[in-house]
């Protein structure tokens, strides 16, 4: 039994920990969030590349690091803990790994030492309305390589450079490849319930789009990216109800009312307890979504909805009970817990929300006992 | 990460599953199906513990030379594994040689550590632990049986509550009184004590699920030698601290369905439009249960990932109880619900899974309190593992006997 991050896996995190705490204090986060005309921070983003990380799992071969995509996870929860305010989950959890899975040999060779530079910031379009988009309400049109049509809201579609859009041709949905820096392309930057990550919309008039995957695939190639995500995106959940949890004890600790410190009151105790379970939950179910990532399992469909769904009730949870620990200060602009509570949002909504994932897990489970 | 034993423990494995492949058969040969709580059973747990002891697979992590197995913990998860795996494993010794012969051996002069151990680790003789009374659950320091000195012997008068197996017991690690002069945690005193003499009396407790597994035990003028104590006079708090500290390794697991019989019944039974199976808010709800007995489960991995390893395991472990107790108990009331009207029905040959939901809709109030109830784990967790600071006590200073009781 080896279910835990290896010594060296260790090491890597406590790294990424103490880069983080150098070049994403809460100053840089805020930095994004007071000023509307940023939507991350360029100058962690360079930092992020200069680490190596945007490459992490991006074989040699294509300018990257190679490692695995355990040590991949243990990035991504230091950079949930840190809030980080920078697309490195549409460029690295959905572009970079998108590509890797589903990409031509040319595909690859062309993004993927882009991404591991630091040069491509990518992006997923794939809604088109409230609601979820499906096969029979997808509007984007593909034909004769061009593609037609809006997508609202992309996530850091407002800055990224390549943006992999959910189009039809012919009735075939599928997955396209697409330049956002050429003619066919206008974008507006919309307002974000999370303004330290940006979100666009983006419409398309005849742009050149080149096809990821078989066409006709689009939903189901769509549906495995997001099964990768989804675990990497748990771990940067599970850094954040972490925070939230060490945020709540700390002010719990330090502050007094009817005279004594009010983490010795049960209310705040039971509280955090709740917290503490709900994030250990987390944690596992996060690991065993690591493993299957890392294996390419066949139980990945079942572990990364797993995964997804744990995290997203450990951080709602540990994110606004933070906030009711630290009483009338938590309700303030000036006090961190609205970003834990702004990207907890974020997080749950960017790849699905958890209700789509809970009956993915039952539909899975179902196919299972069938088999 | 992987789910693979090192080479040492896979080989310990094979050599566990080579030994209980012949010797579970032989024990299932000999005695059949049998039939819990009942003295068949109980001689047939009794053999299989003695014939583990045997060969060194009882008390795996306890030395050679008291009848143990020399091993590490990660060999006695690898058996206890591989026992389940076999349909074997026997509760009656869990609590004795989980709680009350630790104590025994941390505590107790060498004779009787020789007098006791080893008929423990056979499985000869069984041990129960007193501790919890009327008027002292969750609060056990609070208890009132008292033992009062006389001469080389004390007397001990009171009533013990909650005790498993006390009516099949050969010995018991008692916690009394014998200071009421002091504030309540500095008056206490641990003894030894022979559950076959005359002046114990077991009464069963007629549970709110209908069985008798627990009892109340009475003492009346019970009388035992000063040699019978453990630890000092006014320590039984300390020693007793010992003792349950061993408690969340030895209580929990969750009895019971899971979310795999649940989902069995739902995909059998008709809901109001559809299969129920195809209801969304049970959708929704069996997707909870699926990821939180996953994520113990997975956590249990986390421990054996550090046990394996040769660490001291986390405290991640001590989430256990809470979520199983409470998923059984919401998890048996939506099957119920299910059921509709025939969810009435309790009568294992009418009610769908055999009455499991019905038994566990019954079963898992009591599952919530014992070994520490929701409350009182949440109080462990925020103050053992996140460092809070404990409760207020009003108690602290104040003489036993002048402290208010109620009723």
């Amino acid at each position: 039994m080896d279910f835990d991050y290896s010594d060296d896996q260790k090491f890597l995190k406590d790294e990424a920990r103490k880069f983080l705490a150098g070049h994403c204090d809460v100053a840089v986060v805020r930095g994004v969030l007071d000023n509307a005309d940023r939507s991350f921070d360029e100058k962690l983003w360079k930092g992020v590349a200069e680490q190596g990380w945007l490459g992490a799992s991006i074989p040699e071969e294509h300018g990257g690091l190679g490692l695995g995509r355990i040590e991949l996870c243990a990035i991504a929860e230091e950079l949930g803990r840190a809030v980080a305010p920078i697309p490195f989950a549409s460029t690295v959890y959905i572009l970079a790994e998108g590509i890797m899975a589903h990409g031509t040999d040319g595909q690859k060779a062309a993004i993927l030492p882009r991404i591991a530079a630091g040069e491509v910031i990518g992006c997923l379009a794939t809604s088109e309305g409230p609601g979820v988009v499906g096969p029979n309400t997808l509007q984007c049109r593909v034909e004769g390589g061009k593609l037609s049509g809006t997508k609202i809201p992309v996530t850091d579609g407002d800055v990224a450079d390549t943006a992999l859009v959910l189009a039809s041709d012919g009735g075939r949905p599928g997955l396209y490849l697409v330049d956002l820096k050429q003619a066919g392309v206008k974008r507006e930057t919309l307002k974000s319930l999370d303004p330290t990550r940006g979100v666009a919309k983006i419409v398309f008039d005849g742009a050149v789009a080149e096809r990821v995957g078989e066409a006709g695939a689009g939903f189901d190639i769509v549906q495995a990216i997001l099964d990768r995500a989804a675990v990497l995106l748990a771990f940067e959940q599970l850094g954040g109800a972490d925070r939230c949890l060490e945020m709540a004890k700390e002010y719990a600790l330090g502050r007094y009312a009817f005279g004594r410190v009010i983490a010795g009151y049960q209310a705040i105790k039971h509280k955090l307890a709740d917290m503490y379970v709900k994030n250990e939950v987390a944690r596992s179910n996060a690991y065993y979504g690591a493993w299957a990532l890392n294996d390419d399992a066949p139980e990945l469909p079942i572990a990364a909805s797993a995964a997804r769904i744990a995290a997203s009730e450990a951080f709602w949870f540990a994110s606004k009970e933070n906030i009711q620990v630290h009483g009338g200060m938590g309700f303030t602009w000036d006090v961190d817990c609205h970003l834990y509570y702004r990207r907890s949002r974020q997080l749950s909504l960017v790849a699905g929300a958890p209700k789509l994932w809970k009956e993915r897990l039952v539909s899975e489970l179902e196919k299972k006992n069938a088999a | 990460m992987d789910f693979n034993d090192s080479p040492e423990e896979a080989a310990y494995r094979e050599k566990a599953r080579a030994w209980l492949a012949e010797n579970a058969a032989a024990h299932r040969a000999k005695f059949g199906e049998l039939k819990p709580n009942t003295p068949e059973h109980m001689a047939a747990a009794k053999d299989w513990q003695a014939t583990k002891a045997a060969a060194g697979y009882a008390c795996i992590t306890w030395p050679a030379a008291i009848g143990g197995g020399g091993g590490t913990p990660i060999q006695s998860v690898i058996f206890g594994q591989e026992e389940g795996r076999a349909g074997l494993g026997y509760g009656y010794f869990t609590i004795g040689l989980g709680m009350c012969v630790p104590t025994v051996m941390a505590f107790a002069d060498s004779e009787t550590k020789k007098r006791f151990v080893s008929p423990a680790v056979k499985g000869e003789e069984i041990w129960c632990q007193l501790f919890s009374e009327p008027a002292g659950g969750s609060d056990v320091a609070a208890l009132r049986t008292r033992a009062v000195k006389d001469g080389d012997e004390w007397v001990i008068n009171g009533q013990k509550v909650w005790t498993t197996g006390a009516h099949y017991c050969d010995y018991g690690i008692l916690l009394t009184r014998t200071d009421p002069d002091v504030p309540k945690h500095k008056g206490l005193t641990m003894f030894w004590i022979d559950m076959k003499d005359a002046a114990v009396e077991c009464r069963p407790i007629h549970q709110m699920s209908g069985g008798r597994e627990f009892n109340e035990v009475y003492f009346t003028d019970l009388r035992v030698k000063d040699s019978q104590r453990l630890g000092e006079v006014g320590d039984g708090w300390k020693v007793a601290l010992v003792t349950l500290m061993n408690e969340r390794l030895a209580v929990g697991g969750s009895a019971g369905p899971n979310y795999r019989e649940v989902m069995k019944l739902a995909q059998d039974l008709a809901g109001p439009t559809g299969p129920a199976i195809k209801d969304q808010a049970f959708r929704e709800k069996l997707a909870d249960w699926y990821v939180q007995s996953e994520g113990l489960k997975f956590t249990r991995f986390r421990t054996m990932t550090a046990l394996s390893r040769g660490q001291t395991p986390g405290p991640e472990s001590s989430i256990g109880k809470i979520i199983s107790a409470n998923q059984l108990q919401e998890m048996a009331n939506t099957a119920v619900e299910m059921e509709d009207q025939y969810g009435i029905l309790v009568d294992p040959d009418q009610a769908p899974a055999e009455a499991a939901f019905q038994q566990s809709l019954m079963w898992a109030p009591g599952l919530r309190i014992a070994g520490g109830t929701d409350e009182i784990l949440k109080n462990i967790i925020a103050e053992r593992v996140l460092g809070l600071p404990g409760d207020v006590r009003v108690d602290k200073d104040v003489p036993f006997k002048d402290m208010p009781t109620g009723r």
